[in-house]
């Protein structure tokens, strides 16, 4: 006979191996969800409202100079053959006072930044400043690695196809055209400019590209990208950053500039103007646009009404849904639900 | 060890391969080659006995276990995919990377089968270094070596409480009569103690044994498995054939007892062993829900394949609309670009690459891990524990557990499962006249009323003189409270406290004698013919006609428990052991002289060894008697041996050659056996052959089934009972039939005196057979049959197995919860039929269509028109819904025709129209076949529990086995899946156990596919955007880690701990288990709405993101962060609207994944430069962080993802609320208003059946002779007391909340 206690066997009585630790057991009832779906419902319609407004807020200007109207004046360009210094004005005029600061944007349709190869065919470690790759760039950068057997620095497709149309705006003003001063500064992101991308630690920065080739399709080095501001050559030029930082979609924007400076800091004020493109990316190949872009901006980025409105639609959903709730909670309620 | 020629190396294997391969193997002594080389050994073919079970070597176990691993299909497939992202044309990550996810997942399966294989590698390492005793021809004397040193040919020394280290054939014992007590335990489970024999033949004279003198050849037949067989003959130098079999085999791992030592020949060692043949470890069963999941996996295959297709067309497409060379667009080397046609080839193999994962990789370790935590849950389980026997719920199959949920069928035997196989003697019929015993069947519903008045109030009219109460005991005994079970159930355990040891419970074996009865004994007693009165050879028989061992209680073995009643029955035993001695006052025992020596000739029995002096054993004090115990293999035998005590035939010892028994005069009569005809299922009976001490007549006792003995009936008893022959049969045969009706197990009794020569004739062929290899069975069965012939009755038996608790109320929980009961037993049709009533499997108001009949003719006519009365029975629109009203009993031979092929479907039809059905007079084969039928044929889920050996069959053949592990040993337990100790436990296990299982296993699949569907389209929708060209806006590395870290691990906590009702609700509302029988919640429509879902809710999470940044400056990265965010929160959120319950670990698992999340990406993000390129996630979700529109992306895509199952899950278990949502309404209330909700849920059930009954007209009996009725049959129904049904409800648990 086994004594008391002598149940080597006996499994432990515990809530948790007899699965009976205490539980919240959540009810989807019609009657337990109303307050939950109302809150949601107004909480939403709330926010839909304020991101509606601040969408509506904002300004924006686009302008198309893709050219491929023939009355559009860069039409020009794209007829000839792949040249520099092509060079198309657009005159536009501005209504009401657009508020600064003002962004300035390219905006390209229809280019896949977001195609796999495409996005594959870069070398980080030459762009983060290793001279070793600068000898021998890796595979990926097929096939822009090596160039009239030099290595290409910076090598591959995404930094070869690096956008290369220039602008510059122009306020008329009593037929002058004054120039409205771009800030180019701190336009890419700040880790890409600080951290991830470096130069070979050489001065002058000239020397570290010794025999290597430029980009094919670049007119002039990477070292020379900024005549004007000798920080801003190499790879952390501020406009290579912005292009090396793929795209998503394929319709997007890039920063190119912005303008907070001197008259312009509030704003671009009534008047009419000029933007003066030196047109040297074609469009064509992918049958897509080139787009020059103002905006400015608020606490949710660019103009987005989206957001604003799906927020509005699915608060008053919630709150409908509340209402169907209470409809149902009264004719389908379980008699202990008090 | 000196150097062998390859050459001579693989003749040897060859030869080895060639020797152990033969069906006859000759083994010789090892002696005489003592210390010559290995190739000079004449046994050095055969396995040595040194173990090793584990599957890897340290050198070797990366192939190997690679090996293993590749055996999975789903391994290959992802393998061939991280091969396939090698080939540069095609590949869509860095290639190292799509190793990762493989590489883990085989990893840690490897970890697990190492640390396994390390435990085996160490319990063999234990085992092979046990020490032994090997004898040794340089030392003369028996060597301390270790098991691994055992060779075949070796002699073995084993002492008292040791373990076989291997197969031996017994040669010599320390016990005068050369016998071996052995345990089995270890083996099978049977506690009780079994006798060897020593080979005959070698015994000699002195009490030392010489191995060196030992020159035979030991031949005997390949190793197999049985247990319960050994073929072996051995063969004397002068070629004189000894035969031996299974009784003179001691197996390894058995225990030796009460013999001081015995020496064996080892015959099989190591892996060749019995035991080791036996061990398979745990069985693979695939579960239905597995084989539905391979359905779906493949559905998944060709989703893939589509969504592939679509990318490959789509990159076509979009090549094709590209007028020139883009910029974007990237050639090889040499500037070469391929085809639209080849690059959207290659570009299908890519989409494969970058959508695999919505193949589950983890699927497949996910479940095993939930089957694992399950499996602890179960096994945990205080409720399925029984103290009695220290055991609780076995799981061996480690992967069907979600089939306990979807049961439909259960096939239970009887004896022993429904039943306690314990027998208890009730009442017997000598030659015609009945003993009913009265006083017997008022002690022993005393006995249970005293147990059950201590712990079981409800029953407080007990009814001492009625019959009623036996089966009552513990009837609604509902485990309640754990903490109070425990101290209640103590009282009831010291009864049965003993009922670990052989039988010894007061209960069995104590019988009050009947009174007439034992008038008629003293008065045969007082007779002149004594030696041949019909009362006189009833009890001899019952004493001598078993195979029961006598151990003395003083000398009993060590592991023995004490055996005091405790004091609760104790009032009640003594009273009735008063009773008892009161009865006992017999006239004074006239002594005979002590018996003669015999001088017959049988010689031929080989040597007669022992000489059991009858006056040493009569000198014992008669007080000795009181502490025998009996030791049986069945407690049948026991029951009677204890019975024929009772009356004063005590059976005082048993050795091979000999039985003694004290007789009611207080002489001991030694009665010399001759041979033991042993039970087998065909014959039905056993019978033990005697020469009477006195008359020196050679007597036949057998005892069997009555069916199996009445046709045996020969010559009338003596000549002066010629005329009443006949009669005594009759009576008999209508006292069985009483008996059977009454539930009791019948025996007939039957007595032969067989001549001298007959008995000499049948010995030759006796002889044959035993020393025969083939068809050895055949032979001593035909032996067996030849000499039980021409049999004279002298009574029957009837013993009462009593039923086990709570079964009637199992059975009608299980039948609520829609899973039809057959109960396929060897029984009688009477004895099934009673049962049936006693355990409610049959109702009183139920129509019982009872099927026997003799010819196939018959058969098919009755079947016809049974079937056709009950397809009118069922088209009558009355009788709507009362499939459940029409119960089914065939027997055997019946069953044997209406399973013929052509017959199957017809009986199919008639069995699935009734509510239950009663097989009865079985055979094992039998019951497989109908298993089988009914689970090929109507394509359930079948569950079968048994507790024999002759269940194992249907346990086998079930989709679910369950084996109770009781008192018939373990071969059921070893053939099933799930061991229980109780038949009450099955309702806990299936409805419990078996509904969470199920629905917990079933979500999390459809979860688990869901969340990859609604992940990987994610991607897939991202590739409109890039061209096609299986781009990830995701880093590899964190599309790795959401489905091996961020959102394994909460599916894997839902698979194991989700309870969408409580077991209180479950256990008391049967109806629920409903939900997961036929296709369950894991079906064609439930899968697939789950995928529609994932597909809403992955272009939810990507669309809302799309149209949010649309236009603007977003870089791929910073785009795919919400996605990955708010696509993380739905994944878990979703599985929050499923999780029917939080507890603790559900919060931390939840939580702890977001946690997880954020901080491993925010870690990555912040380390990361340069790493894993071309992607680059630097700094990108704490740029995202910092902005307020990516909270309010996250935040709506998370919402408008997850309303549609919100509010459908709403609007559902408000307007439509399923039985489960109902329950789960009632398990917020308080008990006490719980209890009444739950009991007006049954009783709707219940009360509709019973008003529609009232309605319904039941079929005219038009067929007398096969339909039969039952109205109220018996009186065992009309024990089942309405009150036992309601009370089931009342002690429920309290809720806990």
């Amino acid at each position: 006979m086994k004594e008391e206690g002598n149940l080597e066997n006996r499994p432990s009585n515990t809530a948790f191996t007899q699965q009976r630790l205490p539980a919240w057991q959540p009810m989807l009832s019609a009657g337990v969800v109303i307050p939950g779906f109302l809150v949601i419902g107004l909480a939403f319609i709330g926010i839909g409202v304020g991101l509606l407004i601040t969408s509506r807020s904002i300004q924006v200007l686009e302008l198309d100079y893709t050219g491929t109207e023939t009355n559009s004046p860069c039409n020009k360009c794209t007829t000839l053959p792949i040249q520099n210094n092509c060079v198309c004005k657009l005159n536009f005029t501005i209504d009401t006072l657009f508020k600064g600061p003002v962004f300035f944007y390219y905006s390209l349709t229809n280019y896949f930044q977001s195609q796999r190869k495409y996005g594959a065919s870069l070398d980080y470690n030459q762009l983060s400043g290793d001279l070793t790759y600068f000898k021998s760039p890796a595979s990926d950068c097929d096939p822009y690695r090596y160039a009239n057997g030099k290595p290409i620095v910076p090598c591959g497709s995404l930094a070869n196809s690096m956008f290369n149309d220039t602008f510059k705006l122009y306020q008329i003003v009593n037929g002058k055209e004054n120039l409205v001063p771009f800030d180019g500064k701190g336009i890419a992101w700040w880790t890409d400019y600080n951290i991830k991308y470096r130069n070979p630690d050489y001065s002058p920065l000239e020397n570290a590209f010794n025999d290597t080739e430029k980009p094919v399709f670049w007119s002039k080095p990477a070292y020379k990208l900024d005549t004007s501001d000798s920080s801003n050559n190499g790879f952390v030029n501020q406009d290579f950053l912005v292009w090396m930082r793929r795209a998503a979609l394929p319709n997007f924007r890039k920063l190119y500039r912005r303008i907070t400076e001197g008259d312009y800091k509030d704003g671009l004020p009534v008047g009419n103007y000029s933007l003066e493109i030196s047109y040297n990316y074609p469009v064509k190949s992918f049958d897509g646009t080139k787009k020059a872009t103002f905006s400015n901006v608020s606490w949710m980025g660019g103009q987005n009404e989206f957001l604003g409105i799906a927020y509005l639609a699915i608060g008053s959903m919630c709150v409908v849904m509340s209402v169907v709730m209470l409809i149902v909670y009264a004719k389908f309620r379980f008699p202990e639900d008090d | 060890m000196t150097w062998r020629s390859p050459l001579a190396l693989m003749r040897d294997a060859i030869l080895s391969q060639k020797a152990r391969e033969k069906e006859l193997r000759s083994l010789v002594s090892n002696l005489p080659f003592e210390g010559l080389g290995k190739s000079k050994q004449p046994n050095r073919f055969f396995k040595s006995n040194a173990i090793k079970t584990n599957k890897y070597t340290p050198l070797f176990f990366i192939p190997m276990n690679l090996y293993e691993q590749f055996h999975r299909l789903a391994n290959i497939y992802f393998v061939g995919l991280a091969i396939l992202n090698f080939i540069p044309v095609v590949n869509a990550f860095q290639p190292e990377v799509a190793l990762i996810p493989i590489c883990v997942i085989m990893f840690l399966t490897a970890l697990k089968d190492g640390w396994e294989d390390f435990r085996r590698y160490q319990s063999d390492k234990k085992l092979n270094n046990t020490p032994c005793l090997i004898y040794s021809r340089k030392e003369k004397r028996f060597m301390e070596r270790r098991w691994k040193d055992v060779r075949v040919g070796d002699f073995v020394k084993v002492v008292s409480n040791e373990t076989v280290p291997a197969d031996l054939l017994l040669l010599h014992t320390s016990d005068p009569n050369n016998v071996c007590h052995i345990e089995t335990a270890n083996l099978d489970g049977e506690t009780n103690l079994k006798q060897r024999k020593a080979i005959s033949g070698l015994c000699t004279s002195s009490n030392v044994f010489e191995p060196e003198s030992f020159n035979w050849t030991v031949v005997c037949e390949k190793p197999n498995n049985n247990l319960n067989h050994f073929k072996c003959f051995v063969e004397k130098p002068d070629r004189e054939k000894t035969g031996a079999g299974i009784e003179s085999l001691l197996l390894r791992g058995c225990t030796v007892r009460n013999t001081e030592h015995s020496v064996g020949f080892v015959v099989y060692a190591g892996h060749e062993t019995k035991s080791m043949l036996n061990n398979n470890g745990p069985r693979y069963k695939r579960s239905k829900l597995e084989r539905r999941l391979n359905v779906d996996v493949f559905f998944c295959v060709l989703l893939l394949f589509i969504m592939c297709l679509i990318g490959s067309l789509g990159h076509y497409l979009w090549l094709k609309g590209l007028s020139d060379v883009p910029p974007f667009l990237v050639s090889d080397s040499k500037g070469h670009l391929d085809s639209p046609g080849l690059s959207s080839f290659y570009m299908f193999f890519t989409m494969i690459i970058l959508l695999q994962i919505l193949i589950p990789i983890s699927l497949y370790v996910s479940v095993e891990l939930v089957k694992i935590g399950q499996i602890f849950f179960i096994v945990t389980d205080v409720d399925l524990y029984d103290e009695e026997t220290d055991s609780r719920v076995q799981c061996r199959s480690l992967n069907i557990t979600e089939d306990l949920g979807q049961i439909e069928y259960i096939f239970s035997d009887k004896t022993g499962t429904l039943t306690e196989n314990k027998m208890v003697f009730r009442r017997c019929s000598i030659m015609g006249t009945e003993f009913a015993h009265k006083e017997n069947a008022n002690r022993l519903a005393l006995l249970e009323e005293t147990t059950e008045s201590e712990e079981n109030v409800i029953f407080s009219q007990p009814s001492p003189s009625s019959q009623a109460s036996w089966y009552l005991e513990d009837e609604d005994f509902n485990p309640v409270d754990t903490h109070h079970h425990g101290s209640r159930r103590r009282s009831k355990m010291a009864v049965n406290a003993q009922s670990g040891m052989a039988f010894s419970s007061p209960l069995e074996t104590q019988v009050i004698p009947d009174e007439k009865l034992l008038q008629q004994i003293s008065r045969s007693e007082r007779s002149s013919s004594r030696n041949s009165d019909p009362y006189m050879d009833f009890f001899l028989a019952l004493a001598i006609c078993n195979t029961v061992v006598v151990s003395m209680a003083t000398t009993q073995r060590p592991r023995v428990r004490s055996s005091s009643p405790s004091h609760q029955t104790y009032n009640s035993l003594e009273s009735f052991s008063s009773l008892v001695k009161r009865w006992n006052i017999f006239d004074t025992p006239k002594r005979n002289s002590s018996p003669i020596e015999d001088s017959a000739g049988d010689d031929a029995n080989g040597v007669q060894p022992c000489s059991s002096d009858p006056v040493t054993l009569s000198a014992r004090p008669a007080a000795a008697s009181e502490d025998l115990c009996y030791e049986a293999e069945s407690p049948d035998e026991a029951a009677l041996v204890y019975a024929a005590k009772t009356y004063g035939f005590t059976l005082l010892a048993r050795t091979p050659d000999s039985v003694t028994v004290r007789v009611p005069s207080g002489e001991e009569l030694v009665f010399e056996v001759l041979d033991t005809l042993a039970f087998d299922s065909n014959r039905k009976r056993m019978s033990v052959l005697v020469r009477h001490p006195i008359t020196r007549e050679y007597v036949l006792y057998t005892k069997g089934a009555d069916y199996a003995i009445m046709e045996l009936l020969g010559t009338p008893y003596a000549e002066h009972l010629s005329g009443q022959q006949k009669k005594i049969a009759t009576d008999t045969q209508y006292h069985l039939d009483c008996y059977a009706k009454d539930g009791l197990r019948t025996l007939c009794i039957t007595k032969k005196i067989v001549s001298g020569r007959e008995y000499q004739s049948w010995l030759v062929d006796r002889k044959r057979a035993l020393a025969a290899i083939e068809g050895r069975e055949e032979l001593m069965m035909d032996s067996a049959v030849q000499l039980e012939t021409q049999l004279t009755l002298l009574g029957a038996t009837g013993i009462e197995d009593r039923l086990q608790e709570s079964v009637p109320d199992t059975i009608t929980a299980l039948r609520e919860a829609g899973i039809k009961v057959w109960v396929l037993t060897g029984d009688k049709p009477e004895t099934a039929l009673n049962i049936g009533y006693a355990c409610r499997l049959l109702e009183e108001e139920d129509l019982v269509i009872n099927m026997s009949c003799k010819n196939k003719v018959t058969c098919i006519s009755i079947l016809d028109c049974t079937l056709e009365e009950v397809r009118r029975f069922h088209a009558d629109p009355r009788n709507v819904d009362t499939t459940q009203k029409i119960s089914l009993m065939i027997d055997g031979d019946t069953l044997a025709i209406a399973l013929s092929p052509d017959l199957q479907d017809r009986f199919l039809d008639l069995a699935k129209r009734c509510r239950s059905v009663l097989c009865c007079r079985v055979t094992p084969l039998q019951k497989s076949r109908v298993v089988k039928l009914v689970r090929d044929k109507l394509k359930v889920m079948t569950l079968a529990v048994g507790d024999g050996a002759n269940d194992v069959n249907m346990i086998q053949a079930a989709d679910v086995g369950i084996g109770i592990s009781g008192q018939e040993g373990m071969q059921a337990v070893m053939a099933s899946d799930f061991a229980i100790s109780r038949f009450k436990h099955l309702k806990k296990l299936l409805l419990v156990h078996g509904h969470w299982c199920y629905t917990r296993l079933a979500n999390m699949i459809i979860y688990f596919f869901y969340k990859n569907a609604a992940y990987v389209n994610l991607l897939f929708w991202y590739q409109f955007y890039c061209g096609f060209s299986g781009t990830a806006m995701i880093d590899y590395w964190l599309m790795i880690f959401f489905n091996l870290f961020f959102t394994s691990t909460p599916p894997i906590m839902f698979g194991i701990m989700d309870k969408d009702v409580s077991a209180e609700m479950l256990m008391g509302v049967p109806d629920l288990y409903r939900t997961g029988q036929g296709s369950g919640e894991y079906n064609f429509l439930t899968f697939w709405i789950s995928m529609l879902d994932a597909f809403y809710q992955s272009l939810v999470c990507f669309f809302v993101p799309y149209l949010a940044y649309q236009g603007s400056d977003v870089d791929i990265f910073t785009f795919g962060t919400p996605l990955n965010t708010s696509s993380l929160f739905i994944i878990l959120l979703h599985l929050g609207i499923e999780i029917k319950s939080w507890t603790v670990v559900h919060w931390i698992i939840m939580l702890g994944s977001v946690a997880l999340y954020f901080i491993v990406t925010l870690a990555y993000s912040a380390i990361c430069v340069t790493c894993n390129p071309p992607s680059n996630p630097y700094w990108i979700l704490q740029n995202q962080m910092a902005d307020p529109m990516f909270y309010l992306i996250c935040i709506i895509s998370t919402v408008v993802a997850l309303l549609p199952r919100y509010t459908f899950y709403v609007l559902k278990n408000s307007v439509a609320p399923s039985p489960l949502i109902q329950a789960k309404h009632l398990d917020r209330m308080k008990p006490s208003v719980r209890e009444m909700w739950m009991k007006e849920w049954r009783s709707l059930r219940g009360g509709m059946e019973v008003k529609e009954s009232r309605l319904s007209t039941p079929p005219s009996p038009t067929l007398e002779t096969s339909v039969d009725f039952y109205p109220g049959f018996g009186d065992a129904a009309s024990f089942v007391g309405d009150d036992l049904s309601l009370n089931v409800l009342t002690d429920q648990k309290p809720v806990d909340t």
